[in-house]
C-alpha cells in the first residue's frame, strides 16, 4: 500500500471507530431502555399494589346481643366506639369518629355471631376492618404530613387513631377481604374472588373449546389434508386470525352469540367461547408446528408394521407432538388470561358482588376487574387495582413456567 | 374419523365467515341511517343521540375522521417509540450480544409482549401520564391529563417486541458470508451492518413493522385507559384524541337497545378496523414470506 | 526425518525392497518424481536429508509462529509455523477439517467474528504482530483482502460492489477517482468487458465465475498487499475455474496471495509454495513442484496419492 492510500485511510480510522462506537451505545442503549421500561413497568405495580395484601383492623369491645335477627348490629359499632372514646360528645365529631372503621364492620358483628352462637349476650373483643383511609394511613400510602383534604383524615382523627394504635387494638394483618370478597363500593371490603371465579369458568369453557377443535384442526391439516384450494384458504384464513384485533372477536360474540342465539349477556360461558375462537389460531398454528417436528420416519415406520393411516397418527404422532401441543396450548390460554376487550364488548364489565357459581350467571374476569378499579374515584382502589395485576401476573407467569418446564421435560431432539 | 378432524378446521373458516357477516351486515344496517359519506368524510363525531327526537342534532355525526386522525395518530408515536428501540435491540441482539447476554434478554424483551395490555393502559394512567403533565408544566406546556402522548408510549413499550423479534429474526436470516464480505474488505462492524446487512434484511424489518403497526392500530385497553374519549381533530400529541377501539368500547358498553346508530356504528367501525389490519397483515406476510425465500 | 529414506529419490535399483513394493504402488509419486529428478537442476542437493529451499523463497511478508486455535475445547490448529512469501501464490492443502481455512482466516483475523475462537503464538505481517495490542483490524483487512469460497457479492449493483471499499475507507477523493479505480479493479479481474455496459445491474445477476472474479475485483479495489483466497473455484464449473486460475496467476505479480485449496491439480498449477495441512498439523512445507514430486511425510504422500482426503 502507498503512503498516500495509509495516510489517508488513517485519517478516517477514528472518525470511523467513533461512529462504531456510537452505533454499539445506540444497540446497547435500547436494550437498557427496553429493560428499564419493563423494570419501571412491574416496580411501579409491585411498589403501588403490594400494600392491599395487608389490612388494617380495629379491635372492638362489642357487647353481643341476645337475638342475632333484631339486632342493630351498626349501632352496636358505634355504641363500641362512642364507649372507646367517651369525650367525644359533638355530633359531628361522633361522626368522624364513626368514619375509622368500614361499613362493612357491622356484617363482620354479625358474621362473628353467627359462628359462635354460644357468646351471644357476652361483651367480646371482635376484630373489624378499618376505613380505606386509616389503612392507607398505617400503610404509608398517604403521610400525617399531608394536609386533611389529601389524607381525607382530620387532625382529629389522626390522633384518635395514634390512640387506638398505642392501646394495642390496631392490628395489621393479611388481606382476607381481598382475597375472599367480590366486588364492593368500599375499597377496604372490595376483592377478587367474584372476578377470579368469572375468569377461572371462562378458562375451562375456553379451553374446553379451543384445546380439542385445535388439535383436531392441526391433525387435519398437517397430517391428512392434501394441497387442495380449500385447505390452503383455511391456512391463510387461520394466519390472518392470528392477527385479528381481539376486539373483533369482541364484536363477533355480541353480533352472533348475544344477539343472533340470544346466550345470556356477562356470562362466563359467552366469555369463554369469544376467547377460545381467538386462541384457536394460536392453539393450531403451534400444534402444526410440533406435528411437523415428528420425522416421517416414525409414520413411515407405524404404517410399514400395518397400521393405519388414522392409528399411525394417533398412536405414534400425536404422543410425540402433545408436550409441544399443550405449550403452545398454556402460551395461548395465558394470553386469554389477560385478555380484556373482548369482554367489555359482551358484557362482563359489570359491578359483581356475589362471587359466581356457574358459567351462566353474571360475572366479570380479573383483567376486567382492574379496568374497572383502574377508573375509581376512591384513591385505596388504586393500591387493589395493582394488587390484582400482581395476582394476573403471578397467574400468567405460572402458566409460562408451565409451558417451560414442559418443553424442557419433554422435549425432543430429532 | 377424518371427517371430524376436518369440522376442526372448518370452524376455522366459520370464524371468519362469522366475523364478516356479522360486521357487514350491522355496517350494513348502519349505512341505511348515516350514509356511507358522511361515515368517511365527515370531519365531526358526535355520536350522542339526544333524548327527544325532536331535538337539534336527534340524529347525532357520525364522521369517522377524527377517530382514524386519533388512531392514526397514537399508533405513529408507538411505532415512533418501538421501531427505534426495537430495531437497535435487534441489532444489538443479532450483532454484538454473545449467546449468553442472547439467552437472557431476548425473552426479557419478549415479555414486554406477554403482560396483558389492560396492565399497560393502568400503567399510562398510574405513571406516564402524571409524569408527562408535571414535565409539560415543568417546560411551560399544558399536557391533557389523556393526551396521545402518553397512550402512544405507552403503546410503543408494548410493540417493542413485535418488532425487535422480526427484525432479529430477519438480521439472523442474512447469510454470514454477506457479513464477513463486508468485514473482509475493512469495514467496522457497524458498516456491514448499516450498508450491507440491514438493506439485505430490510423486507424482514418491514414485514415485522407493518406487523406493529397494525397491532397499535388495533389495540384497545391501552387507548380506552389513556386516551380520551374527545373526537378531537388535531395532531397534537399533547392533546386528548379518541381512536376507533375506544369508540367501538364506548358506544357497546353499558345498556343500550341495539338498533340505534349508535351501536350499529360501532359494528361499522369494526368492519374498518377489521379490513385495515388484514391488508397490513397480509401484505407483511407477503414480504416476510418472500424473503425466507429469497435465502433459503 | 528417518522416513526421508523411503523417499523415492534415488534411481529405482538402489532403493530396498520394501519400498520399491511401497513405490509401485504408487505410480503418481514415481512419476513426478522422475520429472523432478530430470528438470530440477538441484536435483543433487535435494537429497541432503533436510531439503529446506533456500532458492525460490523471495521476500517474507507473513510469519506464524507456534499458531494455536481453539473453538471453545477442541483445539483446531497444532503450532502451525508458517511463512508466506511476497509476489508468489502459496496454496494450502490437505484433506477437509484439517485447519487450512481456519489458518487461512487467522491471517486477517477473521476468526475474530467467531466468539469461542482463541488464537495464540504469533502471526506477523512484516515484523508486526497483527495480534497485537495497537492494531487495528479494520486497517488490517485494508491490507489484507479475502476472497471466499462461496462468490459473496453484496446485494447492491456491480458497480457499487467493487466501489463499496474504496468508499468506506475513503480512497477516493472524487466521482472520478473512484470511477477509474472500479474501472481498473474490474479490469484488473478480468471481468470489465464483460460488464461494462451494465455496471448498475445488480452483482447477483451474474453468473457464478463473473460473481467470483467480482468479488475478486471488490477485493483488489481496496488495493491490498495480500490477497487470501479460501477455496476460491470450489463452487464454480470448470471452464469458470480455468479463467480464475489464470486470474490468480496474473496477479501475483501485483500481490502475495495465500489460497486454500481441496484440489491438488489446482494447487500444482497455479501455486509456487505449498503447505500440507492434516488434523490441525502443518505437515509439510515447501516448493510445490517439490511437494508434489517429493513429499517428504508419509502422510502427504498418502494425500497427494489420493490415499486419504
Amino acid at each position: 500500500m502507498t503512503d498516500r492510500l495509509s495516510t489517508k485511510l488513517a485519517a478516517r480510522l477514528r472518525k470511523r471507530h467513533r461512529g462504531e462506537k456510537l452505533f454499539r451505545l445506540g444497540g446497547l442503549g435500547a436494550i437498557l431502555l427496553a429493560v428499564s421500561f419493563l423494570a419501571t413497568l412491574l416496580v411501579s405495580i409491585g411498589v403501588s399494589g403490594y400494600t392491599a395484601f395487608q389490612q388494617t383492623t380495629i379491635l372492638l369491645q362489642i357487647n353481643l346481643p341476645v337475638d342475632p335477627v333484631n339486632a342493630g348490629y351498626p349501632g352496636l359499632v358505634k355504641k363500641s366506639l362512642r364507649e372507646a372514646f367517651p369525650s367525644v360528645s359533638s355530633r359531628r365529631n361522633k361522626k368522624e369518629l364513626y368514619r375509622l372503621v368500614s361499613s362493612g364492620a357491622a356484617w363482620e358483628i354479625r358474621n362473628y355471631l353467627t359462628d359462635h352462637p354460644d357468646q351471644a349476650g357476652k361483651t367480646v373483643t371482635v376484630t373489624v376492618t378499618a376505613s380505606d383511609d386509616v389503612d392507607m394511613l398505617i400503610n404509608g400510602k398517604v403521610s400525617r404530613l399531608d394536609p386533611p383534604q389529601v389524607r381525607r383524615l382530620s387532625d382529629q382523627q389522626v390522633a384518635w387513631i395514634d390512640q387506638i394504635r398505642a392501646s394495642g387494638n390496631l392490628k395489621i394483618g393479611f388481606n382476607t377481604n381481598f382475597f375472599f370478597n367480590g366486588d364492593s363500593r368500599e375499597p377496604e371490603l372490595a376483592g377478587i374472588a367474584a372476578a377470579m371465579a368469572g375468569s377461572f369458568f371462562s378458562l375451562i369453557i375456553c379451553l374446553g373449546l379451543a384445546f380439542p377443535l385445535g388439535i383436531m384442526a392441526a391433525i387435519y391439516l398437517e397430517e391428512f389434508a392434501s394441497k387442495t384450494r380449500l385447505t390452503s384458504l383455511i391456512e391463510v384464513n387461520i394466519n390472518n386470525l392470528a392477527a385479528v384485533p381481539s376486539i373483533v372477536f369482541g364484536l363477533l360474540g355480541l353480533a352472533i352469540f348475544l344477539n343472533f342465539f340470544e346466550l345470556p349477556r356477562s356470562a362466563p360461558l359467552v366469555g369463554g367461547m369469544v376467547l377460545a375462537l381467538m386462541t384457536l389460531p394460536t392453539i393450531i398454528i403451534t400444534g402444526r408446528a410440533s406435528l411437523k417436528a415428528v420425522p416421517p420416519s416414525i409414520r413411515e415406520a407405524a404404517l410399514a408394521i400395518g397400521a393405519s393411516k388414522v392409528q399411525s397418527v394417533f398412536h405414534h404422532v400425536l404422543p410425540l407432538a402433545l408436550p409441544g401441543v399443550l405449550t403452545g396450548t398454556i402460551i395461548g390460554m395465558a394470553r386469554a388470561v389477560g385478555e380484556t376487550a373482548p369482554l367489555l364488548m359482551i358484557g362482563m364489565v359489570a359491578f359483581i358482588v356475589d362471587v359466581p357459581k356457574s358459567i351462566l350467571e353474571p360475572a366479570t374476569a380479573l383483567p376486567v376487574q382492574v379496568f374497572l378499579w383502574a377508573d375509581a374515584p376512591e384513591r385505596a382502589f388504586e393500591e387493589r387495582t395493582a394488587a390484582t395485576i400482581i395476582v394476573l401476573l403471578v397467574f400468567l407467569m405460572a402458566m409460562n413456567l408451565i409451558a417451560v418446564i414442559l418443553r424442557r421435560k419433554f422435549e425432543v431432539r430429532w | 374419523m377424518v371427517a371430524a378432524l376436518f369440522t376442526g378446521s372448518l370452524v376455522a373458516i366459520l370464524v371468519t365467515v362469522g366475523i364478516v357477516l356479522s360486521l357487514v351486515f350491522e355496517t350494513f344496517r348502519f349505512l341505511q341511517i348515516v350514509p356511507l359519506t358522511e361515515f368517511l368524510f365527515n370531519p365531526q363525531w358526535s355520536p350522542q343521540t339526544a333524548i327527544r327526537t325532536d331535538q337539534v342534532g336527534a340524529s347525532g355525526v357520525f364522521g369517522a375522521i377524527p377517530l382514524i386522525t386519533g388512531t392514526l395518530l397514537i399508533s405513529a408515536i408507538a411505532l415512533a417509540v418501538a421501531a427505534p428501540i426495537g430495531l437497535f435491540s435487534a441489532i444489538y441482539l443479532a450483532e454484538y450480544a454473545n449467546s449468553k447476554t442472547r439467552a437472557v434478554v431476548k425473552p426479557t424483551l419478549e415479555l414486554l409482549a406477554g403482560i396483558p395490555t389492560v396492565v399497560y393502559g393502568f400503567f399510562a394512567v398510574l405513571i406516564i401520564a402524571p409524569l408527562l403533565r408535571d414535565g409539560g408544566a415543568w417546560a411551560g406546556l399544558s399536557v391533557s391529563s389523556e393526551s396521545a402522548l402518553a397512550a402512544g408510549l405507552v403503546m410503543g413499550i408494548m410493540t417493542i417486541p413485535f418488532v425487535s423479534s422480526t427484525a432479529d429474526d430477519a438480521l439472523i436470516a442474512v447469510p454470514l458470508s454477506l457479513k464477513e464480505g463486508a468485514l473482509a474488505l475493512g469495514s467496522t462492524r457497524s458498516e456491514a451492518i448499516r450498508q450491507i446487512i440491514i438493506p439485505a434484511a430490510l423486507p424482514g424489518i418491514t414485514g415485522g413493522l407493518l406487523l406493529a403497526a397494525s397491532r397499535a392500530i388495533g389495540e384497545t385497553m391501552i387507548v380506552v385507559m389513556a386516551a380520551g374519549l374527545a373526537a378531537n381533530l388535531t395532531l397534537n400529541p399533547l392533546e386528548a384524541v379518541t381512536t376507533v377501539t375506544v369508540q367501538i368500547v364506548t358506544l357497546l358498553t353499558g345498556d343500550q337497545e341495539f338498533d340505534s346508530a349508535k351501536t350499529l356504528a360501532a359494528f361499522a367501525l369494526g368492519l374498518l378496523l377489521f379490513i385495515v389490519t388484514l391488508i397490513l397483515n397480509v401484505i407483511a406476510q407477503h414480504i416476510v414470506k418472500k424473503y425466507r425465500e429469497q435465502y433459503d | 526425518m528417518d522416513c526421508m529414506t523411503m523417499t523415492p529419490t534415488k534411481p529405482l535399483s538402489e532403493l530396498p525392497l520394501a519400498a520399491l513394493q511401497f513405490a509401485q504402488q504408487k505410480p503418481f509419486v514415481l512419476q513426478s518424481t522422475e520429472r523432478e529428478a530430470d528438470m530440477t537442476t538441484d536435483s543433487v542437493s535435494s537429497r541432503s536429508p533436510a531439503p529446506v529451499e533456500v532458492t525460490s523463497v523471495g521476500r517474507i511478508r507473513m510469519q506464524t509462529s507456534d499458531l494455536n486455535v481453539h473453538y471453545g475445547d477442541t483445539q483446531a490448529l497444532h503450532d502451525i509455523s508458517l511463512e508466506i512469501p511476497e509476489n508468489q501464490v502459496t496454496a494450502l492443502i490437505g484433506p477437509s477439517g484439517c485447519g487450512k481455512s481456519t489458518y487461512l482466516r487467522c491471517l486477517n483475523r477473521m476468526n475474530d467474528v467467531i466468539d469461542s475462537c482463541r488464537v495464540e503464538g504469533s502471526v506477523k505481517l512484516d515484523d508486526a504482530d497483527i495480534y497485537g495490542p495497537e492494531v487495528d483490524v479494520v486497517e488490517l483487512r485494508a491490507r489484507i483482502g479475502m476472497v471466499f469460497q462461496k462468490p459473496n457479492p453484496f446485494p447492491k449493483s456491480i458497480y457499487d460492489n467493487v466501489a463499496y471499499g474504496p468508499r468506506i475507507h475513503g480512497l477516493a477523493d472524487s466521482r472520478e477517482e473512484l470511477d477509474s479505480i472500479v474501472m481498473e479493479s474490474l479490469e484488473q479481474a478480468r471481468l470489465f468487458d464483460e460488464v461494462k455496459d451494465r455496471l448498475q445491474a445488480p452483482g447477483t445477476s451474474l453468473s457464478g465465475g463473473q460473481q467470483q472474479r467480482l468479488c475478486i475485483a471488490r477485493a483488489i479495489a481496496v488495493k491490498p498487499e495480500i490477497i487470501l483466497m479460501d477455496e476460491p473455484c470450489s463452487a464454480l464449473d470448470p471452464i469458470a475455474t480455468s479463467g480464475i486460475e489464470a486470474l490468480i496467476d496474473d496477479l501475483k505479480d501485483a500481490y502475495t496471495i495465500v489460497m486454500v485449496t481441496h484440489s491438488m491439480q489446482q494447487a500444482a498449477r497455479v501455486s509456487q509454495r505449498t503447505a500440507y495441512f492434516h488434523m490441525g498439523q502443518l505437515v509439510e512445507t515447501g516448493s510445490t513442484d517439490k511437494v508434489f514430486s517429493d513429499p517428504r511425510d508419509p502422510r502427504t504422500r498418502d494425500y497427494i496419492s489420493g490415499r486419504i482426503g
